[in-house]
């Protein structure tokens, strides 16, 4: 047990990231594969969690739906927060992000799980979408006064040209930070687990190992619920940007 | 499956399945529809139901902390119509005693005063007897000490004379 196979450690971290087609065949744009089984699973936790939490419309809540009525209630708060009554009408859209988020990460911490979350062409796609539906909306509701996002009017007037371009930057960035942000920090995590599981074959340094998945699940726990969080924020962050974009 | 991984591998030699954009068209079909099919559960079903639980139940504490208001200055106001049939009863309950001690009262002073008059009557009546007697005393007294007069004389070998003795005696007894 103190070798692994191949008289060496073979280490695959990002083997657990592969997409593989469910029943077998080439990887087309329709195929069923494991993402889509997972994504899959989190429509049903959500419907599970959301929908059949709150079946019986308890005035005196049941457990699952205290749940829903946190999730609920915790999502909305934020939106009101940060976006304003005007915001809410965005709700459900916010709500789908997190929701979507939240439980595909948790549902990847269950082990041999494939977490959709992990690859780029997911959050790309949902960051994206964040940053397109804002930049449209921000035109729609303000027409060029848009534009004064840019304009830092609170700043001298010698540095504000300055500022706009730093502005204008930092605004094209959002879109890859928000997406390598969620990508990045699910897929690290999943790669160190399976990186300590890797020293886990060798018996002297096994106990070890095994406390430090021990430890990253735990932080991945954290990290999985934390991340939905902040893409959740952020999301609200730039809504208000749209809604409201003088500084 | 094994065959399946090996391809797989081998398309991605990078080593970073994420940077493997065979991959994407599929991953961002099949996250499009979940992100539909996720939004038109919560829109349509989820967020509708739990904010209609949400509000019904601020409905309701709203409306129990109303009725507990109301209940409370019902409470209130019972108690001080009790109080008010409290005093009510007290008052007249001080009115009866007054009128019972009054009317008690009366009753006596009433007996009172005819056994007094009944007590004044017999006390007179009393005295009268008693003057008659001590009247009848002194004229026995008299009858007595004439015939005794009349008697010693005679025995003393007079004659009585009967009126003398009479002015003897009463004029004894005066004085």
């Amino acid at each position: 047990m103190a070798e692994a196979e191949g008289g060496g450690l073979v280490f695959k971290p990002m083997e657990q990231f592969e997409i593989k087609s469910l029943f077998g065949g080439e990887v087309m744009w329709y195929t069923p594969t494991n993402t889509a089984f997972w994504m899959g699973l989190s429509i049903v936790a959500i419907i599970v969690l959301l929908v059949l939490g709150s079946r019986h419309r308890a005035i005196v809540p049941s457990r699952s739906q205290s749940v829903a009525e946190l999730a609920y209630g915790f999502i909305y708060k934020m939106v009101e927060d940060i976006c304003g009554k005007e915001g809410l009408r965005y709700f459900p859209y916010i709500m789908t992000l997190f929701m979507f988020i939240v439980c595909a990460n948790f549902l990847g911490l269950i082990p041999t799980s494939f977490t959709p979350t992990s690859h780029f062409a997911v959050t790309v796609v949902l960051a994206l979408a964040v940053f397109i539906t804002v930049t449209i909306l921000g035109f729609v509701k303000n027409g060029a006064a848009f534009l004064s996002l840019f304009w830092v009017s609170s700043a001298p007037l010698a540095l504000r040209p300055v500022l706009a371009i730093i502005e204008l930057i930092s605004y094209f960035v959002r879109p890859v930070s928000h997406s390598i942000r969620l990508a990045g920090n699910v897929m690290a995590g999943h790669a160190v687990i399976k990186v300590f599981a890797g020293f886990a074959a060798i018996a002297a340094v096994s106990p070890v190992a095994v406390l430090g998945i021990t430890a990253m699940y735990g932080l991945e726990v954290l990290v999985s619920f934390i991340q939905a969080y902040v893409f959740t924020i952020l999301t609200c962050v730039y809504l208000k940007d749209a809604l409201h974009p003088h500084h | 499956m094994a065959t399946e991984t090996h391809s797989a591998d081998a398309a991605s030699s990078g080593g970073m399945p994420q940077l493997d954009f065979s991959t994407w068209g599929n991953q961002i079909f099949w996250l499009v529809l979940t992100l539909i099919v996720i939004y038109f559960v919560l829109s349509r079903v989820a967020l509708p139901r739990i904010a209609a639980i949400l509000a019904e139940r601020q409905g309701t504490i709203t409306s129990d902390l109303a009725a507990a208001e109301d209940l409370k200055a019902k409470a209130k106001e019972a108690e001080a119509a009790y109080d008010k049939a409290l005093v009510d009863a007290r008052a007249e309950a001080h009115r009866i005693v007054a009128e019972a001690k009054a009317e008690i009262q009366d009753d006596l002073d009433a007996a009172i005063a005819k056994a007094d008059a009944e007590i004044a009557a017999k006390s007179a009546e009393s005295e009268k007897a008693i003057a008659d007697i001590r009247a009848g005393a002194m004229e026995a007294v008299k009858d007595v000490a004439t015939e005794t007069a009349q008697e010693i004389v005679s025995a003393m070998g007079g004659k009585a004379d009967g009126k003398a003795i009479t002015a003897a005696v009463d004029a004894r007894l005066k004085g």
